[in-house]
């Protein structure tokens, strides 16, 4: 059984203007000692995702549907008095901005202690002991002078191996990492990946990197969930996510960043801007801004369908995969008075799309000939919002 | 296409259009009663940008590379150095007021770089209304709206005001705004830093395309090494406030020299698993020292394994080791070959 397992989760956010639907309909799971990365844009729901697992929402955030189960216990709904001992406990979590999350006024000696002393029934001394034992495994030199300091004696990385140390005192079994390099310089976030991923190694735990960076989920995932809009449109090991992508945002994504050999040419960005979630189109999130949509994709919302054993993609481009493994019903589409023709074309294209994308020619692939282009994006450049 | 050729031969001509000589910034930082201790954010730089070229400007935070932008375009005052633009020294006050047509800033975050209370309009005007570079309102007008029309901005945007607009967008604005007095030397400070990754794509082919189409030089500042990859035909590295290398942009990424370029290199994520599961990084201990207590001589060799007693004791000189490649390290020879 998987130690985590998220179903079909919904979150929303109630405001004045609206439901946000941040997360919708995300389902995955993880495993013991794995590291899942969960790659998007501002604004995709990643956070989000996270902080429904910790059922740490802002005010307005609600879960509302779904469920989300930890080592079999159920955790939507459980209340307050469950989650005190899975929160730090059993998942620990380290934010983004190390500036910011701790407490300028207490000591740092003083804030570590608090997580252990909270969750284990070691006493004050045993708490000492076993947060200097983290400093020190995190490697924080003199870590009995640095008990008695505060956070602004620290610089950011030094900060975020604070966080780290604090949300693993407690080993727990799953640590969530939400941007925990973002803040920090590419030195320092080589120093802190390293941690992480000989940390993750030594104590058995599983992570869930969540970060825009895909050099970073290069670098330590094992599995990938890419997200748009709230919700997943590709999932699969990192080397099916980069090598075969499957989902057109993906796809983009990868071709627009800039590596060692772009230079000098031109980059292929995504054309415009990310959707506004308070105005979620019926179809496809990702249709507007996608060259290859069809009208399928601005009439019905594609399912996750199956790539490969490692792989789904939720893109009518891959309706193939889906109607060979009896996801798709063609006859319960075209009911909805879409012509068959928009559905029968797509595998042909797509047969060609994973020999493609291997690894040395993955940037110099993509939009060029093929695919139906009858609905393009309907202006090129940005659109404004509101 | 006839001004795609009269820029590339401006390259070829290689003839410095900005030329920085031992440019010293020292902000002075009360530690005491009536004691204060220069922080040397810049000491020292010296380089040179050729017309039509962009000049990638890379480092950690604190080391000092937005400083050098702004005290180039005097936004700070000097403390030392000189800056001359086209064979001529800015000193004066009536230098730096000419210089200003001729070189702008694109700043970092595109959500604080605009003010809120002026219209899209406005803030790309406001340039113009201070160069006084119009007659008549409606060739203010017009100019306004050819400007919107090189950052991809629709011309019913020019009665909004900046919050109605995306990320993305908003730096479009901000781009707009520099390009408004013509000039021909921009400095780029972290101007993709704050997008995202969908978009900064958009925004880096847009900076290449104005360069194509009005000759622009770039003084291109930033932390993420793979973005100035890109966009850069020479990167300047530095550390702690003084530049360490200075090469061809493929030549630094092939062949780094200091023993920092190549820690620095070597820990940028590469978006390939493969590449990056098979990637040696060289990980650096410890963090960058306070500039307040720079250490002597060599600034890294508090962090640098190859470190001897030398490097304590003199900085070492910034030499050019092959053509047009600079570095400042004691120890070149022994640790490159």
């Amino acid at each position: 059984m998987a130690l985590l397992e998220v179903n079909n989760l919904r979150t929303s956010f109630f405001t004045d203007a609206g439901e946000v639907k941040a997360v919708n309909n995300v389902s995955f799971s993880l495993d013991r000692g794995k590291v899942l990365g969960i790659v998007g844009e501002s604004g995709s729901g990643k956070s989000v995702t996270a902080y429904s697992i910790m059922q740490i929402l802002a005010g307005t955030g609600k879960i509302v549907g779904g469920s989300i189960k930890f080592d079999g216990t159920e955790l939507v709904g459980a209340g307050e008095k469950v989650m005190k001992t899975i929160r730090g406990n059993k998942i620990s979590i380290i934010f983004q901005d190390p500036m910011t999350s701790l407490n300028p006024t207490y000591t740092i000696g003083k804030q570590l202690m608090e997580a252990i002393l909270l969750h284990t029934d070691r006493d004050s001394q045993q708490a000492y002991d076993r947060a200097v034992e983290m400093l020190r495994l995190v490697n924080v030199n003199e870590p009995e002078r640095r008990m008695k300091q505060y956070p602004y004696e620290f610089s950011g990385g030094m900060r975020q191996r604070v966080m780290i140390a604090m949300a693993l005192a407690c080993e727990p079994d799953i640590l969530i990492a939400d941007e925990p390099t973002t803040a920090l310089d590419v030195t320092i976030q080589a120093q802190i990946l390293e941690l992480m991923g000989s940390l993750q190694k030594e104590l058995g735990m599983a992570i869930i990197m969540i970060t825009h960076d895909l050099g970073v989920v290069a670098q330590i995932c094992d599995e990938v969930i890419v997200m748009y809009a709230g919700s997943i449109c590709e999932q699969g090991t990192a080397d099916e996510i980069f090598y075969n992508p499957c989902h057109e945002y993906t796809k983009g994504l990868l071709r627009s960043i800039p590596t060692t050999d772009t230079a000098g040419r031109k980059l292929q960005p995504i054309t415009g801007t990310p959707i506004d979630l308070l105005n979620m189109p019926k179809g496809c999130p990702f249709a507007p801004r996608c060259e290859f949509a069809m009208k399928v994709c601005i009439n019905h919302r594609a399912d996750r369908m199956r790539i490969n054993d490692d792989h789904d993609a939720a893109c009518w481009m891959n309706v193939k995969h889906g109607v060979q493994n009896g996801e798709i019903d063609l006859d319960e589409l075209s009911s909805d008075g879409n012509p068959k023709e928009k559905k029968a074309e797509p595998p042909k294209e797509e047969k060609k799309e994973p020999v493609k994308y291997t690894a040395d020619n993955k940037n110099n692939t993509g939009s060029s000939n093929k695919g139906k282009k009858n609905k393009k994006n309907k202006k090129k450049g940005d659109e404004s919002v509101g | 296409m006839n001004l795609l050729a009269d820029t590339e031969k401006k390259v070829d001509e290689k003839k410095p259009l900005i030329e920085v000589k031992d440019l010293k910034e020292y902000f002075y930082i009360n530690t005491g009663w009536f004691v204060s201790k220069p922080l040397k954010a810049v000491d020292g730089v010296s380089f040179t940008i050729n017309k039509g070229e962009t000049l990638g400007l890379v480092g950690e935070s604190g080391c000092g590379k937005t400083t050098v932008g702004r005290t180039m375009l005097h936004l700070y005052k000097p403390t030392g150095g000189e800056i001359w633009y086209d064979g001529k020294q800015i000193k004066t006050r009536s230098d730096i007021k000419e210089f200003r047509k001729k070189a702008t800033m694109v700043f970092q975050d595109p959500y604080s770089s605009l003010n809120p209370r002026m219209t899209v309009s406005d803030i790309i005007g406001e340039p113009l209304d201070v160069h006084k570079l119009y007659s008549t309102k409606q060739e203010r007008q017009d100019r306004i709206l050819e400007l919107m029309g090189y950052v991809g901005l629709n011309s019913e945007h020019a009665a909004r005001y900046a919050h109605e607009f995306s990320g993305g967008q908003r730096q479009r604005i901000g781009i707009a705004r520099s390009l408004a007095v013509n000039p021909d030397f921009i400095v780029c400070d972290e101007p993709v830093s704050a997008l995202d990754v969908s978009i900064q794509a958009q925004v880096i082919n847009m900076f290449d395309e104005l360069q194509e189409k009005l000759g622009l030089t770039y003084l291109f500042v930033a932390h993420d090494l793979l973005v100035v990859r890109h966009i850069s035909d020479r990167i300047a590295v530095m550390y702690l406030g003084k530049m360490v290398e200075l090469a061809p942009a493929a030549e630094i990424y092939d062949r780094p020299l200091h023993p920092y370029s190549k820690s620095l290199l070597s820990a940028v994520p590469v978006p390939d698993p493969k590449i990056a599961r098979a990637n040696k990084r060289i990980v650096l201990t410890g963090d960058i020292p306070s500039p307040l207590n720079a250490p002597s001589g060599c600034p890294f060799r508090t962090r640098c394994k190859y470190a001897t007693d030398k490097c304590a004791e003199s900085m070492p000189e910034f030499k050019e080791v092959s053509t047009g490649h600079f570095v400042a390290c004691h120890r070149t020879a022994d640790i490159n070959s």
